[in-house]
């Protein structure tokens, strides 16, 4: 019952923090703001989604002892670890080529980076 | 009672499809990069939803695989942007 | 030679992460644990001088690994849900004042540096945009940039958290 209800919670802030990642994808005005909204708040619903997962075969395997939800838990956790890791570092890789190609960040107060010479 | 994972797939498949709009609206290319790679946030968060719902461990692994690759090709196409391809 | 064995260790742990409940022994079944022996002495054979390429062996250390876990389920993750949570209000009400500063990281190794821009992109409001590679000198674009700091030529990392002093954790754990 617990379990239940844990994994219905992760789903549903996993799910609501996808949909404001979205959001702010088709909202913000340039590509290093819409960058904030995908890499902290997808990563972050789609961790939770499967920390959902995890909760549940974990549940499921002591309620039944079967092998093969330990399989599924550790494999879900490796491919939510790989997730975290790759976005934030896909994102630095994005942001920089970006600012290399001379995008320069809509409504900026200050850009310390454009001062610098190449 | 199973929790809702499918009604969670059809609502990550729905914010794909949005995230695809800002693909081909994006000014830049590197808006378009940037959708890229939420779009395939997206899919592997719904194939390991899907591999609970079909009871298929290779749906992982498939998951854990496509989330790498998916990064190559962020890092390819981010270097590509910035001129040192 | 250490570089051998830890790369046999490393495979050999990664063999058996991917391939645990399969049998009985505890979760292993007994090829299954030969079969991922004799690919890992494979791989150190083959792939142990490619792998393992620096010189600094500080982060075989068990003592650094567990650090690192603490920091990764305590303070990290508290900064994580706050930074999500700012985030949302700020694509919610749409107020931002973006920016990008400069911020001397302090860091002297290379593992250091990348475990603090990671932690950077993850949380408060802020992504790592480029690095200066002579001095360490990260060059972050912050969403909503606080009163002040347009001003100043550069922020003290330490100034970007507020909850916890993640710079210090990760001062303890790579250095």
């Amino acid at each position: 019952m617990i379990a239940e209800i844990l994994v219905l919670a992760c789903l549903v802030i996993g799910t609501v923090f996808n949909c404001l990642g979205i959001l702010g994808l088709l909202r913000f005005p340039d590509v290093y703001t819409r960058m904030h909204a995908t890499t902290k708040m997808t990563t972050f619903g789609s961790f939770f989604t499967a920390l959902a997962v995890i909760v549940y075969g974990a549940s499921l395997f002591l309620g039944t002892g079967d092998g093969q939800y330990v399989t599924l838990v550790l494999h879900t956790a490796v491919a939510a670890i790989a997730l975290a890791m790759t976005n934030a570092i896909g994102s630095h890789a994005i942001a920089r080529g970006a600012h290399r190609a001379g995008i320069k960040p809509a409504q900026a107060v200050v850009d310390r980076l454009g001062e610098v010479p190449p | 009672m199973t929790p809702p994972f499918d009604l969670v797939v059809c609502i990550l498949l729905v914010l794909a499809c949005f995230a695809l709009v800002r693909l081909v609206l994006g000014p830049t290319i590197a808006d378009r990069a940037v959708a890229v790679d939420t779009v395939n946030t997206l899919v592997v968060a719904t194939l390991i939803l899907l591999a609970v719902i079909y009871r298929q461990i290779v749906f992982i692994d498939v998951a854990i695989v496509y989330a790498l690759l998916s990064f190559v090709s962020t890092v390819f196409v981010a270097k590509y942007i910035g001129g040192e391809l | 030679m250490l570089a051998y064995i830890i790369t046999f260790i490393l495979a050999l742990l990664l063999y058996l992460l991917f391939t645990a409940g399969s049998g009985t022994l505890w979760l292993w079944s007994p090829s299954e644990l030969i079969a991922g022996v004799l690919l890992a002495l494979l791989t150190a054979a083959v792939a142990g001088k490619t792998l393992c390429r620096g010189k600094d062996y500080r982060m075989a250390n068990p003592l650094r690994l567990v650090v690192l876990f603490l920091y990764l389920v305590g303070p990290f993750l508290v900064e994580v849900v706050r930074a999500n949570l700012d985030v949302a209000y700020r694509v919610i009400t749409g107020r931002i004042r973006p920016g990008i500063i400069r911020v001397p990281s302090g860091m002297k190794t290379d593992f250091s540096v990348f475990l603090l821009a990671n932690s950077i992109t993850l949380t408060p409001g802020t992504i790592t945009v480029d690095i200066d590679e002579g001095t360490n000198d990260l060059f972050i674009h912050n969403i909503n940039v606080p009163e002040g700091w347009e001003t100043r030529p550069a922020v003290k990392a330490e100034e970007l958290f507020s909850l916890a002093n993640l710079p210090a954790w990760i001062r303890r754990i790579a250095e």
